[in-house]
């Protein structure tokens, strides 16, 4: 029988935070990921605040997050065969997060239809009804070149990097 | 210039961890993200992580505010829009700010970011900052 969409990110879903150095260096874990969702957890560490004052992270680490939780979702929602690039991200911050809080954004694929997908998310402290911030970004699948093509698809078939 | 200012956002552990720093000539700043594999958001490209390029601008265009005007705190951004143009080499990025208007609360600036050739930018941004001017 052929893997279900849902089987196929089950078994990539650690290769797409732990396949990126960026993520990993500042700690996202993923905590869901469905057809067309994603949702990504951003730990409050002391290394990444930006306002030694207030104790706030710094807006790159919600940025960073909110776009890494909307690649996912768009990659899911493209049906999990390609990685697709972002081509804007928008963010409206609406409140500091709170110190000692961690960030966890919630990222949904509102459509997706060709090499194109249009995704929102929100990132909050723990209450979705009051999130910290708001995202909406376009993703498309760009063509690679053939050796990132075939990195790809063989990361994809195995379920391992390299 | 607020000085001071500049230093405390130089010095914030998310800016000092990825070794953002500033070149400066008077009032204008180019900032430089020097390349780390801990930027890397997709090894298969490879490309740096479109986080990363964004957080970067990010903090250029408050550098550029603090640069401008002495202010009483930080920069907060409000919104900001970052549009992707090419994938980010796994290089140093470089970047520049650009203020549109800055009144006596919030600041409307450009950003954008370019590795080997100035006129081939990797991204640009666009957003509002609330701004407290100094006195």
């Amino acid at each position: 029988m052929a893997e279900s969409l849902q089987d196929l990110l089950n078994r990539l879903a650690p290769l797409l935070v732990d396949g990126s150095p960026h993520a990993m260096a500042l700690g996202f874990t993923l905590e869901g990921l469905g057809p067309g969702n994603a949702q990504m957890r951003a730990p409050y560490r002391e290394d990444l605040v930006g306002d030694p004052e207030t104790g706030v992270l710094h807006g790159g680490v919600v940025t960073a997050l909110l776009d890494h939780a909307c690649g996912i979702a768009a990659f899911s929602g493209l049906g999990a065969n390609d990685t697709p690039a972002t081509l804007d991200l928008r963010i409206d911050y609406m409140r500091p997060a709170e110190p000692g809080k961690d960030v966890v954004a919630e990222a949904e694929c509102v459509r997706a239809h060709g090499l194109i997908a249009f995704v929102r998310a929100i990132a909050h402290d723990g209450d979705e009804s009051d999130p910290v911030a708001s995202a909406q970004a376009a993703f498309m699948v760009t063509r690679p070149s053939s050796e990132a093509a075939a990195k790809a698809r063989k990361a994809i078939e195995t379920g391992q990097m390299s | 210039m607020s000085e001071a200012l500049i230093e405390t956002l130089l010095a914030a552990p998310y800016v000092a961890k990825f070794g953002i720093r500033f070149e400066r000539k008077g009032d204008e700043l180019t900032g430089v993200l020097p390349y780390a594999e801990h930027l890397v958001g997709n090894p298969l490209v490879p490309a740096l992580h479109g986080g990363a390029v964004g957080a970067f601008l990010e903090v250029i265009a408050s550098a550029t505010l603090l640069a401008s005007q002495p202010l009483a705190r930080l920069p907060k951004p409000i919104d900001v829009a970052v549009d992707y143009l090419r994938p980010a080499r796994p290089e140093d990025v470089y970047a520049r700010a650009f203020i549109g208007r800055a009144g006596a609360r919030v600041a409307n600036i450009r950003a954008e970011a370019w590795q080997a050739r100035r006129d081939a930018p990797v991204a640009s941004l666009h957003g509002h900052f609330l701004i407290k001017p100094a006195g």
